[in-house]
């Protein structure tokens, strides 16, 4: 092989890639492969979309000022509720599962790369790309807002984006979660939405079913709340934006008076695992595992 | 350079590949030849670190599963058929692959070009035909001289006409002194051009380890050619050859012809002297003979 083809004459006698270039090498990859599909754009526009359509509802019934960004934000934070984890849990669900299916993720680990390394990389580019749709939807809503002189506070805009990317990844971590043990795409998607519907639905009904059944005392409610991380998101930003947890009702009254400063921390921390412990799963699981 | 010892695949309460050893040093190029199921491709993905397997592996001393990493630094692979990422073109993917060995490349259409893809290098993936990515995946095998080789079955997916053009592009890019290659078939003519040793294996055993010129000379005399026609002249083509001396017998869609190698040319010239256009051939082992342990 001549000099001009390498930089190496021989792979004896190249560098082997380290643990973080071959983790930027794939997520710069998954990057790509992302902002360049379907999936980015149809929900990136649907964010867009809806974040607009919920900002000019909730400020029409306000009638403008900053008291309808007020409702802004909370409509947003129900649209955020919505979309980010769908958005986030498929991306996860369907990267890996994917190129198992149609052969790739074989020929990728055939290489000289970890697999923990494919797998920090593949949440990485998605996280990016999740970054990107998500600036994107806020500053697109952020944008037609201020052309028609609706008040916007752009701190709490970027804080509940900021809250919303920390949403992303949690969600993103889980569904990475399924794709490494689903074989196929329709499981990992199938398991993806259903995960996401018992995020939504099921754990708001449940909470709701458990006050009324077991009369759950208003500590072991919060404490529940704290386990599921679109409660979080929900209490963090209501909080974030209104400085209170009183428009939850009792249970954000006690959150509020029992632990104040240290919710944030509580929030932040109920997230982080959120992040970290399903993808630390799945390295530890996608490592031992033999690759079909 | 490549050491195996005590090899053995289970899948759920299957054995896939019991108790195989094996070693090919540099400038060795090993066959590995049985029927499907035979266990050929499970032994590549272990040596590739893909499966969880019992026993040891060894490439130029690293083992295959818990240095995988650096040992797939030393090794060059073509599947049997390319599954890639579509949208990339094959310039991005010559790079992307090369950066993941710790490659700079500097001239990726010089590295196109030696397998036949030069002018190639701005298509997307998905414009590629079959042929065209396996020299793709030869391209980017062959990064940088490894010193390991691994192929598994990668004219599997191809054409008569691809088949023959891929197998001599292999035999002229990838003997080399220094490398060892491993690499799954079930084709004499590849065997042929390709190996220096035929390990044979049967419900994943080895059954033999043999020259690779005595085994092609005891099971290609063993083979038959199986030509594949247009439904509607397989008749045509029986009366033909049968009325010429030679063997044939219908097959489907096509018939095998059992001729020794020296007659097998003389049946195709047979054909196109009665205008039956032959659209693909292949040598495969005779039906009522599948035993090809030599």
């Amino acid at each position: 092989m001549s000099d001009a083809m390498t930089s190496s004459l021989s792979v004896r006698d190249a560098r082997p890639p380290t643990f973080v270039s071959t983790i930027a090498t794939i997520s710069g990859r998954e990057l790509r492969d992302a902002l360049r599909s379907r999936w980015f754009l149809l929900y990136t526009l649907a964010f867009a979309v809806l974040g607009l359509g919920v900002s000019y509802a909730s400020a029409a019934s306000a009638g403008g000022g900053v008291s309808g960004f007020g409702r802004t934000s909370a409509g947003l934070v129900n649209l955020v509720l919505l979309v980010v984890p769908l958005m986030a849990l498929t991306a996860g669900a369907n990267t890996i599962a994917s190129e198992r299916e149609r052969g790739m993720l074989g020929y990728l680990l055939a290489q000289a790369v970890g697999r923990v390394e494919v797998l920090i990389g593949k949440f990485l580019g998605l996280a990016g790309a999740l970054l990107a749709s998500i600036c994107l939807g806020f500053g697109v809503v952020a944008g037609v807002l201020a052309w028609n002189g609706a008040a916007t506070k752009p701190a709490s805009l970027i804080q509940l984006a900021a809250l919303s990317v920390a949403l992303a990844l949690a969600m993103l971590s889980v569904g990475l979660l399924l794709s490494t043990f689903a074989r196929r795409t329709s499981v990992a998607t199938g398991a993806a939405v259903f995960l996401w519907l018992a995020f939504v639905l099921v754990s708001d009904l449940g909470l709701m079913a458990g006050v009324m059944t077991f009369k759950l005392p208003i500590e072991r409610l919060f404490a529940i709340s704290l386990a599921n991380p679109l409660h979080v998101f929900k209490m963090w930003s209501l909080q974030s934006v209104d400085a209170s947890l009183d428009v939850l009702g009792p249970a954000g009254l006690y959150a509020q008076e029992t632990y104040g400063r240290w919710l944030h921390l509580m929030f932040g921390a109920s997230l982080a695992l959120w992040t970290a412990v399903p993808i630390a799963v799945a390295a530890v699981f996608f490592s031992r595992r033999s690759t079909p | 350079m490549i050491e195996i010892d005590g090899l053995t695949k289970t899948f759920g309460r299957a054995t896939v590949v019991e108790a195989v050893s094996l070693a090919i040093g540099a400038g060795e190029a090993v066959a590995l030849w049985g029927e499907n199921g035979a266990g050929k491709t499970t032994i590549i993905r272990c040596v590739l670190g893909l499966l969880r397997y019992r026993g040891s592996i060894r490439i130029a001393g690293l083992d295959a599963w818990r240095d995988g990493k650096r040992a797939r630094q030393l090794v060059g692979y073509v599947p049997q058929e390319l599954g890639f990422y579509d949208d990339l073109r094959v310039h991005e993917a010559v790079r992307f692959f090369g950066k993941l060995k710790g490659l700079r490349i500097n001239d990726v259409d010089e590295s196109l070009a030696r397998v036949g893809l030069g002018g190639h290098g701005g298509k997307s993936i998905r414009q590629l035909s079959g042929g065209m990515k396996q020299r793709l995946a030869l391209s980017i095998a062959l990064l940088a001289d490894p010193p390991v080789l691994v192929l598994d079955e990668v004219t599997a997916s191809l054409d008569a006409c691809g088949r023959a053009e891929f197998v001599e592009l292999l035999a002229s890019l990838t003997k080399s002194p220094g490398r060892a290659t491993l690499f799954a078939s079930h084709r004499v003519e590849e065997i042929d051009v390709l190996a220096s040793r035929v390990v044979t294996l049967q419900r994943g055993r080895v059954t033999s380890d043999v020259d690779a010129a005595d085994f092609v000379r005891r099971v290609g005399a063993r083979n038959v050619l199986h030509v594949f026609l247009r439904g509607d002249r397989v008749t045509d083509a029986l009366e033909v050859l049968n009325t010429s001396g030679i063997s044939a017998r219908r097959n489907g869609r096509g018939i095998f012809i059992a001729a020794e190698p020296a007659g097998r040319a003389r049946a195709l010239h047979r054909l196109e002297q009665a205008d039956i256009r032959v659209e693909d051939f292949e040598i495969v082992p005779a039906p009522a003979a599948k035993e090809t342990t030599p």
